[in-house]
């Protein structure tokens, strides 16, 4: 037997109550499942902000849009809105509580059980709250080899913060997350929706102070190209765009 | 791919190991005849690149699309009929840019059965669910030249007799999203989609429709599941999507690069296409060159481009000299790593990465050079499975952590020699053993 798994039984023994122990009624096989190697929970505990009684609605702008949603699905499909209804939900709410889990339920006339599924299947919905910023930093192997630990790193320094975890004044919220898909320009930060590219630690640095400020910094590329293209200057689409029916075939 | 790896990274170290890497393949019936054709692929010309504004040089909206010839003869094409659309695609020989290569024009041809409509709607679904890493093409296209998509689309709609539309783009791709539905609102709005899109009776309509972070939805099934507004997890097939996909109706899942490339292949002639490239591989091709070169970048270039030419004349070459490279992933974080001595001599296609042993995937080059530690790199893509998987196969929800954590005793040297055989068996067990094929990437 592991030794990990007799000490944990030792200390289950010493645990067991006198009385429980001397009437053994019912032998169940002692068996320990793995620890959930989950980021997040997967249950919902009720706390003074996240329970069902906190209301929640859409404001009128964010009905209409619902609405524009909705329009996109055949109507014997309402559900297809769960996961664009519940983003618009979040980016009203700033994460995504049980009450608006519950609202798009009624919305879309579906238990809320379907969208709790749909909540807890997919990373982008955060089910506690999180920072005016929210910080992505991706780690997968692309970025990783371009040195995306040591801008884990420098943030968690400069902010004091671990992964997970949100500043004091609620300002930043630090995640790891998988492929950005920016691979060329990596290493890669995301702050909400906007991509911070070719990064370093002084300029992830720079980035988070502008944002302390209050300020914008501006997205994209901070090693001053403009996108995608080698930095060392074009080796392709050097010469104007071909214009309309260039190289057309002849029985158009 | 754990266990192949570490063969190939111990052979990396141990150059006298490295098995010959053109070795003659065994011809079996999937055995494509030789091509004999001498002539070295690559050095594309700007003319005949499809993507002019890959990198935002120019406008996007509707009015810089129409300069670059976007939208040219949409409704002339349209009126050419389903039929003649295929027949140019297949002779075209594009292959799904999305990783497998299936033929294209064969597989838009599956979505009209003989015996004509049966009633119900049909259905393309883009997928612009780009999550493999390394993969950053669909990117640029829905950022830079989101009406070469919406173009395609209608033409692509119009080949299988769909209905409407559906892109599937990941929900971190926000500020992408936005320039799509842009575009897409001009077009409803100048008439070229919608009822009688550009003016050829044709109706057609297309969404946008954002994902929430889930690697699992690039898998077609599982995109038509999320579409549906349900956790994404793959179905089983058969059905296949083409009878019953996306809510009950015929659906076809394409990739971006594929339905984006469709209009300038039609205007400009499937001979055009097909005349770039080797035999069965043809036409361009949109690489993404990330880890280890001086430049990284993304280029259009041709398909069977020498991997070794493809580094060295777009990204200013490996970091520190050819001779200072490891090993390249040549397709995405799911095709096993090539070593040095065979990223010299394979061409960047499917048929000469798959005699390699590895695959052309989303060619999304990554590049790791000597001061790489290989098993860190493998165990943080093997974390990365763990994360991604859905959890509905047992072998697969609980293999992938095993992978992990086994690859992570690699990493920090607590392994025992008997893992390494260990993980090739785990990696057995688990292969073929689940609905979709995320752990035959995995493995």
């Amino acid at each position: 037997m592991l030794p990990i798994l007799a000490r944990r039984m030792a200390a289950c023994r010493r645990a067991v109550p006198p009385l429980a122990a001397a009437a053994p009624a019912i032998r169940r096989p002692f068996s320990a499942s793995a620890v959930a190697a989950s980021d997040k929970l997967f249950v919902h505990r009720d706390t003074p902000d996240n329970n069902e009684t906190v209301p929640f609605e859409f404001t009128s702008q964010n009905l209409a849009r619902a609405r524009e949603i909705m329009k996109k699905y055949p109507p014997q499909y309402k559900k297809a809105a769960t996961l664009p209804l519940l983003d618009l939900a979040q980016r009203q709410n700033g994460w995504t509580s049980i009450a608006t889990m519950n609202y798009i339920a009624k919305m879309l006339d579906v238990p809320p059980m379907r969208v709790y599924e749909v909540a807890t299947f997919y990373t982008m919905y955060n089910r506690e709250p999180v920072g005016k910023y929210f910080l992505q930093v991706c780690t997968t192997t692309p970025c990783q080899l371009c040195g995306s630990d040591e801008i884990l790193d420098t943030i968690q320094k400069h902010l004091g913060i671990k992964v997970g975890e949100t500043t004091k004044d609620k300002t930043f919220t630090l995640v790891e997350v998988e492929c950005a898909g920016a691979c060329v320009n990596a290493p890669v930060l995301a702050v909400n929706d906007d991509y911070f590219e070719d990064l370093t630690s002084e300029a992830t640095i720079k980035i988070l102070d502008e944002l302390k400020k209050g300020g914008s910094p501006k997205p994209g590329p901070v090693s001053g190209r403009q996108n995608c293209e080698p930095k060392a200057g074009l080796t392709s689409l050097t010469t104007p765009p071909t214009g309309p029916g260039f190289g057309i075939r002849k029985d158009l | 791919m754990l266990a192949a790896t570490l063969r190939r990274s111990s052979a990396v170290l141990r150059p006298a190991a490295v098995r010959s890497p053109l070795r003659i393949q065994r011809a079996t019936l999937a055995t494509a005849a030789p091509d004999t054709s001498s002539r070295t692929c690559g050095g594309l010309s700007d003319q005949d690149r499809i993507f002019t504004n890959l990198y935002g040089k120019h406008d996007f909206r509707l009015a810089g699309a129409l300069k670059r010839g976007d939208w040219y003869k949409t409704k002339e094409i349209i009126l050419k009929g389903d039929t003649w659309i295929i027949d140019e695609m297949k002779a075209s020989g594009l292959r799904g840019r999305g990783g497998a290569g299936f033929p294209s024009g064969l597989k838009w041809s599956f979505m009209n059965k003989p015996g004509g409509p049966d009633g119900r709607p049909r259905y393309l679904v883009v997928n612009a669910d780009e999550g493999e890493p390394g993969t950053c093409k669909d990117r640029e296209i829905m950022r830079h030249d989101p009406h070469k998509l919406v173009e395609g689309c209608l033409l692509a709609g119009r080949a299988m007799n769909a209905n409407a539309a559906y892109i599937y783009i990941r929900g971190e791709f926000y500020n992408e999203a936005s320039h799509l539905q842009e575009a897409i609102n001009e077009a409803y709005k100048a008439g070229l989609i919608g009822k009688n899109a550009c003016g050829s009776g044709f109706d057609f309509d297309v969404y946008v429709h954002r994902g929430a972070g889930a690697y699992i939805c690039g898998e077609e099934t599982s995109l038509i599941e999320s579409i549906e507004g349900k956790a994404g997890k793959p179905r089983l097939k058969p059905p296949f999507p083409a009878d019953v996909g996306l809510f009950g109706c015929p659906t076809t899942v394409a990739n971006v690069e594929t339905v984006a490339v469709a209009p300038t292949i039609l205007r400009r002639g499937g001979s055009w296409f097909a005349g770039m490239g080797r035999a069965r591989n043809s036409g361009t091709k949109l690489f993404c060159i990330s880890g280890h070169v001086n430049n990284p970048c993304t280029v259009e270039e041709e398909m069977s481009i020498p991997l070794r030419d493809l580094i060295e004349k777009h990204c200013g070459g490996i970091r520190g000299g050819w001779d200072n490279l490891l090993g390249i992933i040549p397709g995405g974080s799911s095709v096993p790593v090539l070593p040095k001595k065979m990223c010299e001599e394979v061409l960047m296609d499917f048929d000469s990465l798959r005699d390699a042993q590895s695959g052309l995937g989303t060619a999304a080059v990554i590049v790791m050079d000597k001061s790489t530690d290989i098993v860190q790199a493998i165990s943080r893509l093997s974390a990365f499975y763990q994360h991604e998987s859905c959890g509905q196969c047992t072998p697969c929800r609980e293999g992938t952590g095993w992978l992990a954590n086994m690859m992570r005793r690699f990493e920090t040297g607590d392994a025992k020699m008997s893992e390494i055989d260990m993980i090739e068996e785990l990696s057995r067990q688990i292969e073929g053993h689940t609905i979709c094929a995320l752990v035959r990437t995995v493995t």
